[in-house]
């Protein structure tokens, strides 16, 4: 199986395993403060160690990274946490981008079932936030303002300085679901003024079920996973120190040198796709992008019926086709960009990860020209 | 057993754990083996090698059938006989998911020869059968296949004054219609599923009551669904579809 769905999930890398091992055999107790058992402050260690590793890969303080579960509970603290803690103080309205991966827009679409007033900002036909829009819709009542890093589905990088300066000047904390882009593009909390930042374990070969949220120092969030005094009193459970450690080791591994192998895959993906298919689309800004995402719409065939045949010939990509998808939903990304089911019906997303060859984006390429033109062929709509 | 376990456990030292752990490792059970399709062989098969695709040129009945909603499009093309009223020819062309694709081939397969009032009574049941099940949640995508294969028909009978008369759109003809259209959440029409808590039809009005909160997951595609399959009514003029909350 040739796996281009590397948006969804990785193969962990066995360097990865490798160090999280001592921390299920080994040292498996839970962190201990300084004055408990040497076995606890062991773990504390590999877990104190992990902290500083992932914040200064982003610019951040150690105290200022909290592990989660995963980027779902990490976007899920930063909208939830942000608007209990202001709420009274400030007011209850929140904008998030339309083309928000779930973890932020029905964390969005819960609060506002809760009493919260929330702005879906348009995004232009790239997928680019409007700035204007938001400029606009930032009230004094606004806690909180969330817009992702890069996207999951088209890839498109958003302009985050922008965002985080209008963010600044009109006082507003900004949030920023970073699970795609983190160690594959570039983010310094020192530069940027990005109040929270989701991160992730998962997308870049690390363990799932790790995750972070960068809290930026004296950002104001309620605890919501209550329980013990874990990670500063903000998070609540045993922690997870083998995924912690196996988190950091993900983040080490990814270098500059392998974000410009996978953009070359990606590359070599949309060029072919464009050059050698009648009548495709490039999903998403040609230009700012993640590096690992190709997203292109094959018009007049259907992406259930793509992704099955690339299944049957030993690839794995996605499609935003409502039928695929279990809530038999067109991709909202795709609709957020303007597309009509059309568009998101032959929508394919091809994502590289470390364990890719250049070899598997031409052969993906290869069989794509096959598929496509033989549905064509069944195609009412096709040109013939 | 367990005693055997633990006595094994105490007896290996933490350097023998640490090797010897990967030998010992509980596997889960995957069901079957090789690659795993969410279709039976037969689904696939027809899928892979559709019986019966393309265009027929000047056919005697053209039918179009597509659910905005899933996106999905068919069209099925058919030659008749006109003294024996028999299927010689049929073929389609699909805009769609596995399942409407092997659908369409599976019924082109079963209208082939039959006259056109055999031909109006393949459901999508036997089609369904004939391909060893459908995931329900797929159901309205293979539905669409049937209906194509009905318009052909329809097409054909109003062309060479079959059909006699418009048929006024009555509450009736409502449901009927509806019945048409899949509850995503069990595969069925919403329908049989009590989905649709009223509807009525008024001066070109028709009004359908769906029981399910505006904001559910399933709203806006049921409600283009149900807008597509009553819009088209000859006498109908507006379709109003209220969600309960």
């Amino acid at each position: 199986m040739i796996y281009l769905d590397n948006a969804a999930c990785t193969r962990l890398d066995e360097r990865v395993l490798e160090a999280m091992k001592p921390y299920f055999f080994d040292t498996y107790a839970v962190a201990t403060s300084e004055f408990g058992y040497s076995m606890g402050i062991d773990a504390k260690e590999g877990l104190e160690n992990s902290r500083e590793s992932i914040a200064s890969r982003i610019g951040a303080n150690s105290e200022e990274i909290v592990f989660t579960s995963g980027d779902t509970e990490s976007s899920n603290m930063a909208l939830k946490g942000s608007a209990l803690a202001l709420k009274e103080k400030k007011g209850k309205h929140i904008i998030v981008s339309k083309i928000e991966d779930f973890p932020v827009l029905n964390t969005a679409k819960a609060l506002q079932k809760q009493g919260f007033d929330v702005t879906f900002l348009d995004v232009d036909a790239e997928g680019f936030a409007d700035l204007e829009g938001l400029k606009k819709a930032i009230t004094k009542e606004t806690v909180l303002v969330s817009i992702q890093y890069a996207n999951q589905e088209i890839g498109t990088a958003q302009d985050l300085k922008a965002i985080s300066e209008i963010c600044e000047e009109k006082d507003v904390l900004l949030h920023t679901d970073a699970t795609h882009s983190f160690t594959r593009l570039p983010l310094n909390v020192k530069e940027l003024p990005v109040d929270l930042v989701t991160l992730s374990a998962h997308t870049i070969h690390g363990p799932r079920g790790i995750g972070a949220l960068y809290i930026r120092k004296n950002t104001p969030i309620t605890k919501f996973m209550d329980g013990g005094f874990q990670e500063f009193n903000m998070r609540a459970g045993v922690e997870n120190i083998p995924g912690a450690v196996g988190f950091a080791t993900a983040v080490e591994l990814v270098t500059e040198e392998e974000n410009r192998r996978l953009e070359a895959m990606r590359d070599r993906v949309i060029e072919k796709a464009l050059s050698e298919i009648t009548d495709v689309t490039l999903n998403g800004s040609h230009t700012k992008r993640l590096p690992q995402n190709a997203n292109l719409t094959f018009h007049y065939v259907e992406g259930e019926s793509i992704t099955l045949h690339m299944d049957m010939r030993g690839f794995a990509v996605s499609t935003g086709s409502a039928c695929f998808s279990r809530s038999l939903e067109a991709s909202h990304v795709i609709r957020g960009i303007g597309g009509d089911h059309e568009r998101a019906h032959g929508s394919v997303r091809f994502t590289f990860g470390r364990y890719n060859r250049m070899e598997d984006a031409d052969s993906a390429i290869e069989a794509m020209i096959e598929i496509v033109a033989r549905l064509r062929e069944i195609s009412p709509l096709a040109k013939k | 057993m367990k005693e055997k376990k633990r006595e094994h456990v105490e007896k290996a030292g933490k350097e023998k754990r640490r090797k010897g752990r990967g030998e010992r490792m509980i596997k889960v059970e995957k069901k079957g083996e090789g690659i795993r399709f969410p279709y039976s062989e037969k689904v696939l098969e027809h899928f892979r090698n559709p019986h019966n695709v393309g265009k027929i040129e000047n056919p005697d009945g053209k039918g179009l059938e597509g659910s905005p909603a899933c996106g999905d499009m068919v069209a099925v093309y058919i030659k008749v006989e006109p003294e024996t009223k028999v299927i010689e020819d049929v073929k389609f062309e699909s805009y769609g998911c596995a399942s409407n694709i092997a659908t369409g081939s599976v019924i082109t397969d079963l209208a082939r020869g039959k006259t056109l009032d055999e031909a109006k009574k393949i459901t999508w049941k036997q089609a369904s059968e004939e391909l060893g099940g459908l995931p329900p949640i797929k159901a309205h995508c293979s539905v669409l296949a049937v209906e194509g294969l009905r318009a052909a028909i329809r097409d054909y009978e109003e062309k060479h004054g079959l059909v006699t008369e418009k048929e006024p759109t009555t509450e009736e003809v409502i449901q009927r219609r509806l019945k048409h259209v899949m509850n995503p959440l069990t595969g069925l029409d919403i329908i049989h599923t009590n989905l649709i808590l009223k509807t009525s039809v008024e001066a070109g009005v028709a009004r359908v009551v769906v029981d399910l909160p505006a904001d559910h997951q399933f709203a806006s595609a049921i409600k283009e669904d149900v807008m597509d399959k009553l819009g088209s009514l000859w006498d109908v003029e507006r379709v109003d579809v209220v969600f309960t909350a």
